[in-house]
């Protein structure tokens, strides 16, 4: 076994860390890593907070966590930014709401960027994950980067997801009509010490009154929250416990863990097939040239496209 | 084909409440690459490595110009080294006196100090020679 796997069971948080690292990066044991923790997975339970940038997810993670932590959960916070398509880097913010918990033994959080992927998670926000449940932690509260223009990951990787909205904020509803309907578990109206959170749930429930959801027989409950002074706080767990209640007693939560690893094998081999071509054809180091006598229009893309994936005729 | 960020937590520590510098900073790294863990202001020594710890940085990058350094650095090398974390590198910046610098340095409280007006391509030159 991995010494660093050892060290995770052992409770060794650095190695907890340091696992995140070598997975984000792509490092040579990457796989054997998570080869040998998988079996130590599949114990925590994973709740998404997804929304607008600034409704509030940090805030929510944080008191959230400080509600488990006093029913006695250990937690894992993954909260991801996004990472500057211009120059790779990224600021990642979300701690600053948390830090009340950095001392806590009981509470992990890890901050990721997105390193070029879309979905609002990053591409080892899953395998991170993994990582936490292996390394023991009960929960695992996973914050998006905002709805964007495609926030479909979380709903492949949390048990129950929370969707943040904001009182007096036109764009809400326009969000919700884009698609969130699906993906909220659970709809939160954060930031209730404004005006207009009344409103705000009424229209969400409204939208829920024409349709919701993937699963006719669960409508998602619309809760009132103010991280500012906690109301809302107990409600809102309430809500997540229902909606797990309600997943495990349905079948819902078996049937989305087994899409979650029916997905994963699938991306998986996608991926080292992906490698595995492209090994295969800058072996073969024809690509330069062929590139060349298409900028001279004597062959087209498509006929090079060809060419290279015909590197898997002759598959030994 | 492994991908390796430099990650680094720039840290606001103690009562100091100028952040111009920190955010000057964290910036200039991202907009060389970095990853920057920012955990905002009023941390205390145990914060920063713990956040530092979790996070697996390579660096922690303080920002100081309340005059507190000497306590500081020390301070938080200190818990680095007794945590086993002894590989993150520990530099700063700030309103930071000649002969403290030499003082920190010399003793090994922190591997690098800027003081203001340094340009910010230097700092990410040193953090991109350091880190190995
Ligand atoms: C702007 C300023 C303020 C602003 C701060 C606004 C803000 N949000 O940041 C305000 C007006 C609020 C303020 C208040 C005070 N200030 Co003032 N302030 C300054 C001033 C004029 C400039 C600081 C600044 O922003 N510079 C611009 C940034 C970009 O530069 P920088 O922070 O120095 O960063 C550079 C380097 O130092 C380095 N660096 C900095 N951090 C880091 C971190 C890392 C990781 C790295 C690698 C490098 C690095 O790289 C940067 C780029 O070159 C300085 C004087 C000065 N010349 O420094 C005084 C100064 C820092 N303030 C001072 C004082 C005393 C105060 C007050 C106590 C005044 C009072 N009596 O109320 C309060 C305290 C506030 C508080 N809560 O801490 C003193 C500190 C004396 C000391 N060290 O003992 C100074 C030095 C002025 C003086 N000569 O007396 N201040
Ligand atoms: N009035 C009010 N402000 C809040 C509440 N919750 C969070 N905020 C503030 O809203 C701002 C954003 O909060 P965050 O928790 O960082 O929001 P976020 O959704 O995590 O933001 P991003 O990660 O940047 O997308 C901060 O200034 C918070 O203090 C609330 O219940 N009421
Ligand atoms: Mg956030």
């Amino acid at each position: 076994m991995h010494e660093l796997v050892e060290r995770l069971l052992d409770g060794d948080r650095r190695a907890a860390a340091r696992i995140i690292t070598l997975i984000e990066n792509n490092a040579r044991e990457k796989e054997q890593l998570l080869r040998e923790l998988f079996p130590h997975t599949g114990r925590a339970f994973v709740l998404g907070i997804t929304g607008s940038p600034g409704a509030g997810k940090s805030s929510l993670a944080d008191s959230l966590t400080s509600y488990f932590r006093k029913q006695g959960l250990t937690i894992g916070v993954i909260a991801v930014d996004p990472t500057s398509p211009f120059s790779g880097g990224a600021i990642l913010g979300d701690r600053i709401r948390m830090q009340e918990h950095a001392l806590d033994k009981g509470v992990f959080i890890r901050s990721m960027g997105t390193r070029g992927s879309l979905g609002g998670l990053a591409r080892a926000t899953k395998e991170a994950i993994k990582v936490l449940d292996a390394y023991g932690r009960d929960m695992i509260l996973v914050e998006t980067v905002g709805v964007g223009q495609s926030e479909l990951d979380i709903m492949a990787t949390a048990d129950t997801t929370m969707v943040v909205l904001n009182p007096g904020t036109g764009d809400s509803i326009q969000t919700i009509k884009a698609g969130i309907m699906e993906i909220a578990d659970v709809f939160v109206v954060n930031k209730c010490d404004r005006d207009g959170a009344d409103k705000m749930a009424a229209e969400v429930n409204a939208m829920l009154d024409l349709g919701h959801g993937q699963n006719p027989n669960w409508r998602p409950p619309v809760v009132k929250t103010s991280t500012l002074d906690g109301r809302g706080i107990p409600e809102l767990v309430e809500a997540v416990n229902r909606h797990r209640e309600f997943a495990v007693s349905s079948g819902e939560f078996a049937k989305r863990r087994a899409q979650q690893l029916k997905a994963e094998v699938t991306e998986t081999v996608e991926h080292y097939l992906k490698e595995l071509l492209w090994q295969k054809a800058e072996a073969g180091g024809e690509m330069d040239k062929l590139l060349e006598d298409a900028a001279q229009r004597l062959l087209d893309p498509y006929t090079i496209a060809r060419r290279i994936l015909s590197v898997f005729d002759t598959v030994d | 084909m492994e991908e390796r960020k430099i990650r680094v937590l720039v840290a606001k520590p103690g009562l100091d409440g100028h952040d111009r510098g920190a955010k000057v900073i964290a910036r200039a790294f991202r907009d060389a690459g970095m990853e920057v863990i920012y955990t905002g202001l009023h941390q205390t020594p145990e914060q920063i490595v713990e956040a530092a710890i979790q996070e697996d940085v390579d660096v922690v990058g303080m920002s100081v110009l309340s005059g507190a350094h000497m306590t500081i650095f020390p301070r938080v090398k200190e818990l680095l080294d007794e945590n086993g974390a002894d590989n993150i590198i520990l530099m700063g910046g700030g309103t930071i006196p000649d002969d403290d610098i030499t003082e920190l340095t010399e003793k090994g409280y922190a591997k690098a100090l800027f003081t203001p007006g340094t340009s910010t391509d230097d700092i990410v030159a040193w953090i991109r020679g350091a880190v190995q």
